[in-house]
């Protein structure tokens, strides 16, 4: 469980390794936090290797949206397996957040 | 952690109020029930995110966090039906007042989808009259609520 963040350009990529949930929610949000505060407005946060999100994690991705929407920038996300594109199709956070299908995708033309 | 099995009662936990031990917890009584079903999504996605946010919720706001405090799961699979009870040592609260989380004016809000979430994936969700217990069940006998998408 861990997040790792890369620069590609002027777009910061956080990808999310395991499970976004209760326990580790605020690591990600400082994490980006951190790097928002540094000046960055791009964010892609990509789910290639995250098994689960639980409701706090979603949380935390509306709550760094909207911190990120308030500086200028964008928060996008991508790679989102059948399970978790269910959680977003529930809750209807997918018509909250732009949702690439790859980190590639997400990255090409931000 | 574990007790041991009565005839109706499959799983027992005790657990501390402890965010940290949700995951373990929820992978402790996943792992019991692998052989308990062939729906195997319908077990590990409905029943698991169900499970997890009843813990959470539990722990969070039930409980208010209080180390002191616990929260006791227990989980019985019954003809065709797997059942977790959750109870946490808080004041209980009324399930009748959440709000709905996918209405456009709580859409961007943080928190609220933890119950929202339990009552979309699993059969059953109710609570006792205190409102610090639920009660999830997954109908393993039953069409699949995710079967080929979202709700069937």
């Amino acid at each position: 469980m861990g997040f790792e963040v890369s620069q590609n350009g002027e777009v910061t990529l956080v990808e999310v390794e395991g499970q976004l949930i209760v326990g580790n929610r605020q690591e990600l949000k400082q994490q980006v936090l951190e790097q928002l505060e540094g000046g960055d407005r791009k964010f892609v946060i990509d789910f290639a290797k995250t098994g689960y999100i639980d409701s706090s994690g979603l949380g935390v991705l509306v709550s760094l949206s909207k911190k990120i929407r308030e500086q200028g920038g964008e928060l996008r996300l991508s790679s989102l397996n059948e399970d978790l594109r269910t959680l977003f199709e529930l809750t209807k956070l997918d018509t909250l957040f732009r949702i690439a299908d790859s980190k590639e995708q997400a990255l090409e033309g931000f | 952690m574990a007790t041991e099995r009565t005839p109706e009662q499959d799983l027992v936990l005790e657990l501390p109020t402890d965010i940290r031990s949700i995951e373990r917890a929820v992978d402790y009584v996943m792992q019991r029930c692998s052989s308990c079903s062939e729906q195997a999504r319908r077990l590990d996605f409905n029943f698991r995110v169900g499970l997890t946010e009843a813990l959470s919720n539990a722990m969070l706001y039930g409980n208010s966090r209080d180390p002191s405090k616990r929260v006791l799961v227990e989980v019985a699979l019954q003809r065709g039906r797997l059942e977790a009870r959750v109870t946490d040592q808080g004041a209980g609260f009324d399930p009748s007042v959440v709000p709905d989380p996918t209405s456009p004016e709580n859409l961007s809000k943080p928190c609220g989808r933890g119950l929202f979430l339990m009552r979309q994936l699993l059969d059953e969700v109710s609570f006792n009259d205190e409102g610090n217990q639920v009660t999830l069940v997954l109908k393993l006998e039953s069409g699949g609520i995710l079967e080929g998408g979202v709700q069937a």
